[in-house]
């Protein structure tokens, strides 16, 4: 089986003895122009891939900083149709493989094939499904291999060993670790306290292991080196957002999330 | 997704929580493992003979179960046709039959060793039983209740906190019951090894919409006996309203075999059919996912949740159990609803005509009882479940008819 380039991206750091980087952002806020200037800004601050939220109305995942990002964007009517057309804009113009965050409802809603369409499409390398379970997942998970996208499965600190074993069986492109019992948000996840799982899933699975939930900080990902592929930072990007209402908000913002996903690639890229 | 009806109807969930094709899991890996742990310690319990007698001791002894069949003369007299009977939940404490299912899942708590409680609530009378359920055993407790929905049930929110509940508003999305049960997750997302999360209604992931059912259950066991005893048989018919449907599932399951008796839901037609002016998931509503359960829902063609409106809190929300939707679609019970006009002239039909307050959610049942008893014959009976009383209501029907308390 050839390799994702999602697979491939993060192979690629790892094997140099690197790490990869992976910020989240939602599409649509502040608004859909915005989300490809966003894209990429962090593209060329060195992101290895690209995690994008679809912005839903009861994310039960996600902390406050995330649920805002949404009620923003949605408070705009932001419609799927248009989040698919920018994501194809934006994606056409970098090398970052960019991966989708999004809840089955949506997808559910939309019929799972016409979503693989559109987001395959869009040019979509990859879905996180994150109410969309190892033991719900096998049906969706057949249709994504289908398509050439791959799923990316979620493994929790309360996962116990054989149920990693269920969800590495429809597990594609890397795993995504989370590194608190908890909602998404800026958090101190200390990476002892995942070492022995992330210990595990390494003898079980040859994909690349990302760690991600409560991963805010230059020095979390540093503490991760060795045990983790990657570091995944979602909230502490976000919440930069607070305040680009307005354009001249929004370049402020941008100025800031380019900085500060400057030093997070640096931290996880030198070897 | 395909649909499987199985015979008999009852015979849901399978082990994976589906009813039909509805129900399941969708829900974070996080709350996996506490779903099957939570699974298992029911699946043990229901064979305990220890626990039955447990609940059964405190149903009969601190809820004043069992509670009667009613026989309303009056109004059966003023529609002139089908014999009405009440099913007077509204007797147990705490005034609603959301006890019954608190008591249960708390017991279930302390089997499984665990020290916290959280409950979402929208009338505030799963957080009021929830609340007198922990106060009972001695077990902290913390229930999540929309910001909208504080202001309109003031006085269950001043009754949970008299328990020793802490009750924390919510200020994301609407404002009301399905942003009381997304706080209520995310919390159970970070505190799930020591918390149980007593879910009020028979939604969520499975094995929720199977226990509270089944904890429920003792509403339609009881109403059965008790038509045997005062009719001789079985009802024409059943009635009961339609939120997430916990009364309703407790009241139909143990008739859903018995194929002479017509099952009807109501749920709450709001101001008009628009999208927004109600919360019909079943009348209006797609196939669809909704806190972490396949079932109807209100939601736009993107999958989002829509904004629905009831003047009953307890009915106010965008989606239903499962089973709900299967029995829909097997054709076993037919779903109607009401508005809020019917809701609120039946409530006060029904205080003036019998000396009984009934709940605004209990309301439209009663609305639709009335219409429907005065198209049948005097020989035949219709059941409804008195989910509730109505004292909660008075400060918002007050408002609304523009009296002053």
């Amino acid at each position: 089986m050839s390799e994702s380039p999602i697979t491939k991206a993060l192979s690629a750091r790892r094997l140099a003895g690197e790490m990869s980087f992976i910020p989240f952002i939602a599409a649509g806020d502040p608004d859909l122009p915005s989300t490809i200037r966003l894209i990429q800004t962090l593209a060329a601050a060195g992101a290895d891939l690209i995690e994008i939220g679809f912005p839903y109305s009861d994310p039960i995942a996600d902390g406050p900083v995330i649920q805002s990002s949404y009620t923003r964007a949605l408070g705009k009517h932001l419609k799927l149709t248009d989040l698919f057309a920018t994501i194809e804009q934006a994606s056409k113009t970098i090398s970052t493989p960019l991966v989708g965050m999004v809840s089955f409802a949506i997808i559910f809603r939309t019929g799972t094939r016409s979503f693989l369409e559109a987001a395959k499409k869009a040019g979509f390398a990859g879905l996180i499904v994150p109410d969309l379970p190892g033991d719900e997942a096998t049906e969706f998970a057949a249709l994504t291999k289908e398509f050439g996208i791959d799923l990316i499965q979620l493994v929790a600190p309360t996962t116990p060993a054989a149920r990693m074993d269920k969800i590495l069986a429809t597990a594609s492109g890397f795993i995504y670790c989370i590194a608190v019992a908890g909602t998404t948000g800026v958090r101190d996840a200390a990476a002892h306290e995942i070492e022995a799982g992330l210990k595990l899933l390494r003898e079980k699975t040859q994909l690349p292991l990302c760690v991600g939930f409560g991963v805010s900080q230059a020095a979390q990902i540093e503490a991760l080196r060795g045990k983790a592929d990657g570091a995944i930072v979602g909230s502490a990007i976000v919440r930069h957002l607070d305040g680009a209402e307005t354009p001249a908000g929004f370049e402020k913002s941008l100025a800031s999330i380019q900085k500060f996903a400057e030093q997070l690639a640096a931290a996880a890229h030198h070897s | 997704m395909s649909a499987a009806i199985t015979h008999p109807i009852s015979q849901v969930p399978d082990a994976q929580g589906r009813f039909g094709e509805f129900g399941r899991r969708f829900v974070p890996e996080t709350l996996m493992y506490a779903l099957e742990e939570l699974a298992q310690a029911y699946q043990s319990a229901r064979k305990d003979p220890e626990f039955s007698a447990a609940l059964e001791g405190l149903l009969k002894h601190f809820v004043g179960r069992p509670n009667p069949l009613y026989f309303a003369e009056r109004l059966t007299r003023m529609s002139g046709g089908a014999r009405i009977y009440f099913k007077r939940e509204d007797l147990n404490h705490t005034g609603a039959h959301k006890i019954n299912n608190a008591l249960g899942q708390a017991l279930l708590t302390m089997r499984m060793g665990k020290t916290r409680i959280i409950a979402e609530t929208g009338a505030g009378q799963h957080g009021v039983a929830t609340a007198t359920a922990c106060a009972h055993f001695g077990i902290p407790c913390t229930v999540f209740m929309g910001e909208e929905d504080v202001r309109r049930q003031k006085l269950n929110v001043f009754i949970m906190r008299t328990m020793g509940a802490e009750v924390r508003p919510v200020t994301s999305g609407s404002r009301t019951l399905r942003d009381a049960i997304n706080e209520a997750m995310r919390d159970w997302m970070s505190s799930v090894k020591n918390t149980h999360y007593i879910i009020g209604s028979v939604v969520g992931p499975h094995p929720f919409p199977m226990i509270v059912r089944d904890f429920q259950s003792v509403i339609g066991r009881e109403a059965r006996a008790q038509c045997f005893e005062m009719i001789g048989g079985l009802p024409t018919e059943i009635v009961a309203c339609v939120g997430g449907g916990s009364n309703a599932a407790g009241m139909f399951y143990p008739f859903v075999d018995d194929e002479s008796v017509r099952i009807t839901g109501v749920e709450a037609g709001g101001r008009s059919p628009k999208p927004g002016d109600h919360a019909s998931a079943l009348s209006f509503g797609n196939k669809g996912i909704l806190h972490g359960s396949y079932s109807y829902v209100l939601q736009d063609e993107d999958g989002q949740t829509s904004d629905v409106h009831s003047v009953s809190a307890g009915l106010d929300y965008p989606g239903v159990g499962p089973e709900h939707a299967y029995w829909k679609d097997s054709g076993r019970v037919q779903y109607t609803s009401c508005s809020d006009d019917e809701a609120l002239a039946a409530m006060q039909l029904m205080a003036r005509t019998e000396g009984i307050l009934p709940a605004l959610e209990t309301s439209h049942a009663i609305s639709y009882t009335l219409k429907r008893a005065s198209e049948m014959s005097p020989d035949e009976s219709i059941v409804v479940c008195l989910s509730g009383r109505g004292d909660k209501d008075l400060n918002e029907v007050a408002r609304l008819t523009g009296q002053q308390i």
